[in-house]
């Protein structure tokens, strides 16, 4: 028997946590002296009552689907994947390869093939630490870590010494070529006399997150690998029982995994920068934990979860330009949100399911 | 490559060798007693800001370190909560208190300071300074040893000679002591400890504290020693060092020392050199700055020695099942 309704556990947990992360922040903001109602509008007016701020709100949110969507995979094969961050990185590498060094005639095909360069990037700075995982049984989430930190300084000494034009100052490399720019919602949807999305940099490859959501939730539910990648999750010695092989299962699911946090870069780097910088990732490496534990690894929860992140981002933006909050409140609620969906998370469910047993005993 | 160089060089290892030894020992109790912990990078950032905001205020070094001390311990508490008495998943809330730590503290500074993240430079009072040794003078003239002496041991902040001192310190409580047994007793079997009729959740809290405490010092020698400020980031992934120098040392004291002494000097080289022209070829600086993490996955791939983590690391303790 379980102890809640499904609802309850899908729904009304994350919506508790993320209460109580919203009322702390709250606090926060009273704290150093501003307005949290004030501030809130504010978000909303920047994020949300303009078409510009929708197509900044949906740029972030792009990022966050998929490196939410990275982590929810890894999770579902009971592994902590820390190194979106490292994967997204050497993805941008891929991306600007592909469109530096190919002459695309249009940018449909050059989205193909920068698509598929990034994934496989992501994807092959993924294998190693799954690789050592399955075969060394050295810890996941420590060799991701080390693994962020190495891909930093590979993408360091490449834009520095290999890849930057010369004569240029900073670490970046050429502008790709026009045909491989991406259209942008502006360009898709503005017309001569009602130019909407103006300047903002929402782009094509938020369709590329929607299908990627779809594509996860096929995978996962709909087919053989993602029942092995389920079963092999919920338990190592059953899934082994099974005839289903941890190697094979804890490879390909971390193949996966690094594959959707390097097509990140698609939207960074060939979407809006239209070059590789340094600082390509933004952090959205690590936004993607906070975005798959409060969408509870489901590909809907996860779309959600990175809309409201993206809204949270781009409304903090907004935030650092009008008020004195600076930028840095969105960590602080990131932080809270990953604390209370994830580290948290008895602290809600317990008494929870307590009160949903004591109803039930009484219905009965 | 004279003499005096290669002083600097050693001189500057120990200067960063510092804040990772402490928040190497500091993780070594908790993953020692079962509580993995990769929240030291921000319990490192938090401590530096609040020490170096007290600092500041008081104009008192000493006051600055207990602050920072304070700081870090209320991040180990939450840390705890989650881990230990919720038993929530350790790693996702070392996560979160690192991004808890990196937002709060701007957050906080620009609000109190408003110097775009930073406080103000510290006063002489308000910093730890620089300690010379008994003889230190007398001896610089005597050759070799003299230089030695008076640059390279003597002449560090105090908090440099307590790092150095934990680590013996460290090594007699975790093997010589009841509760050092203990100890990493819960980290290896906590059911057998829980049998003995000693408290799991007292255990492990007690080594939460004492990794808050040393992180908290850690993060006070950045900011009020090292530096005489404290700026955004400023630990600048030294945690994450921290924690592979912890697994390259295996979880014991003495190694760690030579661990954190190795990745200091790959630090200080990397400041004083930046590409290295070996002839036949540049060692380019990037080089430098990933060695740490490319040796702490060799080790951890087990092809040079296999690191194994306390047996029940990680794993929330459930007393009845």
């Amino acid at each position: 028997m379980d102890k809640m309704p499904a609802w309850a556990d899908a729904v009304l947990v994350p919506l508790i946590s993320i209460l109580l992360a919203a009322i702390l922040s709250a606090l926060v903001i009273l704290a150093i002296g501003e307005s949290p109602t004030e501030a809130l509008w504010l978000m909303i007016d920047g994020a949300l009552m303009r078409s510009s701020g929708w197509g900044y709100t949906l740029y972030y949110a792009t990022n966050f689907i998929f490196t939410g969507l990275a982590v929810s995979v890894a999770f579902h094969a009971r592994m902590f994947n820390i190194g979106g961050e490292g994967q997204a990185m050497i993805g941008g590498l891929g991306v600007a390869l592909a469109c530096l060094y190919i002459p695309w005639p249009h940018w449909s095909i050059a989205l193909v093939g920068a698509t598929t360069a990034a994934a496989l990037f992501g994807a092959a700075w993924a294998w190693l630490p799954a690789y050592l995982q399955a075969k060394r049984g050295s810890h996941i989430v420590i060799t991701t870590i080390m693994f962020n930190f190495i891909a930093a300084a590979v993408l360091n000494y490449v834009l520095v010494n290999v890849l930057r034009p010369k004569g240029a100052m900073d670490p970046a490399t050429a502008k790709f070529p026009e045909a491989t720019h991406l259209p942008t919602f502006q360009d898709m949807f503005a017309t001569a006399d009602n130019v909407i999305f103006r300047g903002s940099p929402a782009n094509v490859s938020f369709f590329i997150a929607l299908f990627a959501c779809l594509a996860v939730w096929v995978l996962i539910w709909r087919t053989r690998l993602g029942y092995e990648i389920r079963a092999f999750g919920h338990s190592e010695t059953g899934a082994l029982y099974a005839g289903i092989s941890p190697v094979k299962i804890t490879v390909v699911a971390m193949l996966i995994s690094g594959g959707l946090a390097g097509m990140m870069a698609l939207n960074t780097t060939m979407g809006e920068a239209e070059r590789l910088v340094l600082n390509a990732t933004e952090g959205a490496g690590f936004i993607g934990i906070a975005v798959a534990l409060m969408g509870r690894s489901h590909p809907v929860g996860v779309l959600l979860a990175a809309l409201l992140f993206g809204f949270l981002y781009q409304g903090g933006a907004e935030l650092a330009l009008w008020t004195n909050i600076p930028r840095e409140l969105i960590t602080v609620i990131q932080a809270l949100v990953i604390l209370f969906t994830g580290a948290l998370d008895n602290m809600v469910r317990k008494p929870l399911e307590s009160i949903f047993l004591s109803l039930r005993s009484k219905g009965a | 490559m004279d003499l005096a160089t290669i002083l600097q060089v050693l001189d500057s290892t120990i200067r960063l060798s510092t804040p990772l030894l402490l928040a190497c020992l500091a993780g070594l109790f908790s993953e020692r007693a079962g509580v993995f912990d990769i929240g030291l990078e921000g319990k490192m950032l938090f401590a530096a800001f609040f020490s170096a905001a007290i600092a500041a205020f008081t104009g008192n070094a000493w006051l600055g370190l207990l602050a920072g001390i304070g700081a870090s311990l209320a991040l180990s508490a939450i840390h705890g909560l989650a881990s230990i008495t919720f038993r929530g998943n350790q790693l996702i809330s070392g996560v979160a208190l690192n991004f808890l730590a990196s937002g709060l503290t701007v957050l906080i500074a620009q609000t109190w300071f408003k110097q775009g993240g930073k406080t103000p430079t510290l006063e002489d009072g308000a910093r730890f300074g620089e300690i010379t040794l008994p003889f230190a003078e007398t001896l610089s003239g005597v050759p070799v040893i003299g230089p030695i002496y008076a640059e390279l041991i003597s002449g560090h902040a105090i908090l440099v000679y307590v790092a150095l001192a934990c680590v013996p310190l460290t090594w007699w409580i975790l093997y010589r002591t009841r509760f050092g047994l203990r100890l990493r007793a819960v980290g290896e079997a906590p059911d057998a400890v829980d049998t003995a009729g000693v408290s799991v959740v007292r255990l492990r809290f007690t080594a939460v504290a004492i990794c808050g405490i040393l992180c908290g010092i850690a993060g006070a020698y950045l900011a009020t020693s090292l530096q005489p400020f404290f700026s955004k980031e400023m630990t600048a992934g030294r945690g994450f060092i921290a924690l592979a120098a912890l697994i390259f040392a295996k979880w014991r004291p003495w190694y760690a020392l030579m661990t954190c002494l190795l990745f200091g000097l790959l630090q200080a080289v990397a400041l004083r050199f930046q590409n290295i022209d070996l002839g036949a070829f540049t060692v380019p600086v990037q080089v430098m700055d990933a060695l740490p993490y490319i040796l702490t996955v060799v080790i951890l791939a087990g092809f040079v020695g296999k690191a194994i983590p306390p047996r029940a690391g990680g794993e929330p303790y459930v007393k009845e099942r």
